[in-house]
């Protein structure tokens, strides 16, 4: 279990949001935008400002105007997943306000606006409506007693006969009516809360829910149709000028030698070459051109002739990546155990048969169409950033440590995100737009050329997976060893409180290398081994992308039962259902994935369609992002192959158990999106590392699903009414081992590399 | 200092002729609904119209567009009510919406020829636009959509012109 969720039947155990009155004063609107960040002081004081979680500050989470306009301040990064509009939602569900009063804006860094579980400013992981639903449905239910004491007292009735709809209080007896507008406007709502009275407060039950499980308009949408919606490139300052960042040749550990701007300086417009200095560690080797204009940045950016030591990750290629991780697995003394359950090589010794299989993922790139930017402002004291960003709390003390300041002087202006898919979660795009700034003594814009962005990526760590199974007699799955070898991308965030114990107390391993590995199924003897790829650590330092460990390791363990379950001769579906048998820890979660499984199964006809000969069907299942966070989520994928190897997806049947939905369309959107993620990295998309950097440059060489690729998908959410559960990501996780599983169905060729290819496919054929 | 059409408006801008129309617009005219996103013509992210037609701005020069009419997605339609964006609002079309002024001027100039596209001519049309969060179910959606609209309204001009 990671040490940083924390979740009790109501979504947390914290204490929930507070209402200050002053979210009921006019014109308060815009509350926190002046202070600066109050964090603990340090160069890094992102972890500890992890520890001081429990303490729950005050918090304002809305406001309402006097014309009875109600704006949420959304805490989360927005880049897509419309978070900002589903805060909306459950705040107003409680509230009582009707929808198009509704307003979302974006908070900046300071900490009240921290999310009440992880206790700081984070985005991912599918927690935010998990984590968030309970002190938003709280701070909304407290606002509309606040407004309905206030209304009572103004009517002269009893405010429990008082009815509250549609921004409305009213008094059926009396006839009596008043707006929110009306109350706000006569000061009288001055209730407040402490936090046990916000705790005692009775929440509506889910068949009183008016809003909660509406498609209603998003609220960001309209910006997005017509130009108007502000991400972080689009910021502009008075007196700023621009930056282009020039990256060298490899990904890590390079330095500057020299920076020759003669050929640069007849650039118009053109201000400074700035080689960064970058303490943090988070860049080496970069240098920033600033010029008058972006245009005339990229001009001398490219006229700047560097000369670098490129330092000692100059050879290292994919290849040598891969060499390691095999080097690392055959020791026994690798890694840290995160799951330990039997005796898994006792178990081996009875087995009937034995089976070992190696699976691969190569490096990929988040690539966001929004390339990486950052604007930054130093006034008086205060550095005013403004990124598009997942991590504020860290972001904002990396912009610190290249400022050279205490955190608490630095306020993080948060945009809508041009997407982020865990691309965002890091805070490279700081150092240069900080130490710009402070060489030139101006506010700097600096954008990442597209091949910057890729070749700098934090990106998903090229993985090695060794699976060793043992069956018994009857085919049944006794005994399974799982070796993760991988960089560890959370490990490299030097947040103590994201790492978790090894189950033997040995050390701390980065989980989110290995989530999902601790599946639902049940397995008497069941080993997973976390082991570092130090040196793929040091030349490709790794980041999290969409879905994280669940996107290789459900690709081993998914495309390993399928093994397993045709080595027994058994149906690969039905052999998944009989592990599900919800025994011992597994109970509840293995049934509730048993039931989506059989709803894609169903919807997808599989074993009652009779398909063509080079057609099949496969199955995968999966319990992303975490255990403690599932959504359960299932995939029936429908491909044809042809004798060349080349593989269509015809159809993704994608099936998933959320809980409660709080915007139907939104989670079909994202459940959409997601499966095509998964699609798009099944088979279309790979970076490879030589000599150091990323060959990949832009999206001729690095190629991300276009229209023409995309399949039928068919999507089914399932709301039994438990806690709602995340959508952004678990779909991704079961795509690839479905078309893995629906090839070897078709062609009988077993692929156990990402991406799939016509070759390997072909390959696997032969062999 | 090249004169630009902008949007029906004449406007002149600092700038080099060999600068990218994108940066231009971006920059020295503050309107930033047209993006950046590769730099190289191989993502769809600044598309505008030039004399109608769409275009990579990043891959056009201010030198390639004198005395030529320019139209950004600020420009589209008055009120941001082009047949287009309604459908992109009906379908609920954009993720993180980076890319979505792009995906409508392109569509936009497949259905100002063709209001009644088939699915083929709609993918063929609109495969240079990469949507990175994968909503191209729904953008195929809302050019079916508006273009319907579009074929409704025409044929209503028609008939109150017969009648």
């Amino acid at each position: 279990m990671n040490t940083h969720v924390n979740i009790t039947n109501n979504g947390t155990d914290r204490e929930p949001a507070d209402l200050s009155r002053r979210s009921f004063l006019v014109g308060s609107a815009a509350a926190g935008l002046a202070l600066g960040y109050s964090a603990v002081p340090g160069l890094l004081g992102a972890d500890q400002a992890f520890a001081a979680a429990g303490n729950f500050d005050p918090s304002v989470w809305y406001s309402i105007a006097p014309d009875g306009i109600v704006t949420v301040t959304c805490g989360k990064a927005d880049m897509g997943q419309h978070i900002a509009s589903t805060m909306a939602q459950i705040v107003c569900e409680e509230l009582g306000a009707n929808w198009k009063d509704m307003r979302v804006q974006l908070a900046s860094n300071d900490p009240k606006f921290n999310d009440p579980v992880l206790g700081a400013q984070l985005t991912g992981g599918s927690w935010s409506t998990l984590m968030n639903f309970e002190a938003m449905s709280r701070a909304g239910a407290a606002g509309r007693m606040a407004l309905t004491e206030a209304a009572a007292a103004a009517m002269g009735v009893p405010a429990g006969e008082l009815v509250v709809r549609d921004s409305a209080i009213s008094h059926p007896k009396s006839k009596k009516s008043m707006t929110f507008a009306d109350v706000v406007k006569s000061g009288k709502a001055t209730k407040t809360f402490t936090p046990d009275e916000l705790k005692a407060i009775k929440l509506k039950t889910p068949d009183q829910y008016t809003m909660i499980g509406v498609s209603v308009p998003q609220l960001d949408i309209p910006s997005k149709t017509n130009g108007t919606a502000k991400y972080g490139i689009d910021v502009m300052l008075p007196g700023m000028v621009h930056g282009a960042v020039v990256t060298p040749p490899v990904r890590y550990g390079a330095t500057v030698k020299s920076v020759d701007d003669s050929a640069a300086k007849k650039v118009p417009g053109f201000i400074k070459a700035v080689t960064l200095d970058d303490k943090t560690g988070t860049t080496t080797g970069w240098v920033v051109a600033v010029a008058n204009t972006y245009a005339n940045a990229r001009k001398a950016a490219g006229a700047l002739n560097i000369s670098y030591d490129n330092g000692p990750n100059a050879k290292l290629s994919s290849e040598s990546l891969l060499n390691e991780a095999r080097r690392l697995q055959a020791l026994d003394d690798s890694g840290l155990f995160f799951v330990k359950d039997g005796d898994t090589a006792a178990a081996f010794g009875t087995a009937a048969k034995v089976m070992e299989a190696e699976y691969t993922t190569n490096i990929n790139l988040h690539a966001p169409l929004e390339p990486m930017n950052a604007t930054a402002h130093l006034q008086g004291d205060i550095w005013h950033i403004y990124s598009g960003n997942q991590f504020a709390t860290r972001s904002g003390a990396i912009a610190a440590g290249a400022a050279g300041v205490d955190p608490k002087f630095v306020v993080m202006h948060q945009l809508w995100l041009g997407g982020g898919f865990g691309r965002r979660l890091d805070a490279d795009m700081m150092v240069p737009a900080v130490q710009a700034a402070k060489a030139v003594g101006k506010p700097v814009k600096v954008i990442y050329s597209r091949e910057s962005d890729m070749t700098m990526d934090f990106s998903r760590p090229l993985t090695f997976q060794k699976v060793k199974a043992g069956l018994d007699g009857d085919g049944k799955l006794i005994a399974l060893n799982h070796d993760v070898v991988s960089a560890w991308p959370t490990q490299r965030w030097g947040i103590p409180d994201f790492l978790s114990p090894s189950v033997d107390k040995k050390g701390a391993l980065d989980a989110f290398t290995v989530n999902g590995a601790d599946f639902f199924y049940s397995v008497p003897n069941h080993n997973v081994r976390a082991i570092l790829n130090e040196m793929a650590q040091n030349a490709t330092p790794s980041g999290q992308l969409r879905s994280v460990a669940p996107g290789w390791t459900f690709w081993a363990v998914e495309s390993m039962i399928d093994e397993l379950a045709h080595a027994a001769g058994k149906d690969p579906a039905q052999y998944r259902i009989d592990m599900l048998d919800g025994k011992g820890a597994n109970a509840g979660g293995a049934q509730r994935l048993r039931n989506t499984l059989l709803a894609a199964m169903g919807m997808a006809g599989y074993g009652t369609k009779q398909l063509p000969k080079g057609e099949g069907m496969g199955v995968a299942c999966v319990s992303s992002q975490e255990r403690a966070t599932a959504s359960w989520t299932a995939c029936v994928a429908h491909v044809a192959v042809a004798p060349s190897g080349e593989v269509k997806v015809k159809k993704l049947t994608v099936a998933t158990d959320v809980g409660t939905q709080v915007h139907p369309d939104n989670i079909r959107a994202q459940v959409e999106g997601a499966a095509l993620w998964g699609l798009s990295l099944a088979m279309y998309e790979k970076a490879t590392l030589k000599d150091g950097g990323i060959e990949q440059t832009n999206f001729d060489t690095y190629t991300p699903l276009r229209m023409s690729q995309v399949p039928e998908v068919a999507v089914s959410v399932i709301a039994n009414g438990e806690n709602a559960t995340g959508v952004g990501e678990p779909a991704v996780t079961v795509i690839a081992p479905a078309i893995g599983n629906a090839i070897f169905n078709a062609s009988g060729a077993r692929v156990r590399s990402l991406p799939i290819t016509a070759e390997t496919v072909k390959a696997a054929m032969k062999a | 200092m090249p004169n630009l059409n902008v949007n029906g408006r004449n406007m002149s801008v600092e700038a080099a002729p060999d600068t990218p129309l994108l940066w231009a617009i971006r920059e020295q005219l503050q309107m930033t609904g047209t993006k950046f996103g590769c730099g190289a013509g191989l993502c769809g992210a600044c598309t505008v119209h030039v004399n109608g037609e769409a275009v990579r701005s990043c891959q056009t020069s201010l030198s390639d567009v004198a005395g030529k009419k320019i139209t950004t997605i600020e420009g589209l339609s008055a009120k941001g009510d082009h047949p287009l964006q309604k459908a992109w609002i009906a379908e609920q079309v954009p993720q993180c919406g980076y890319c979505q002024s792009g995906q409508i001027m392109q569509a936009a100039s497949l259905l100002a020829k063709n209001s009644n596209p088939t699915k083929e001519e709609v993918v063929a049309h609109m495969d240079g636009n990469l949507c990175r969060c994968m909503t191209y179910s729904r953008i195929q959606k809302a050019i079916m959509r508006a273009a319907s609209e579009m074929r409704t309204a025409s044929n209503a001009g028609t008939e109150r012109r017969a009648t």
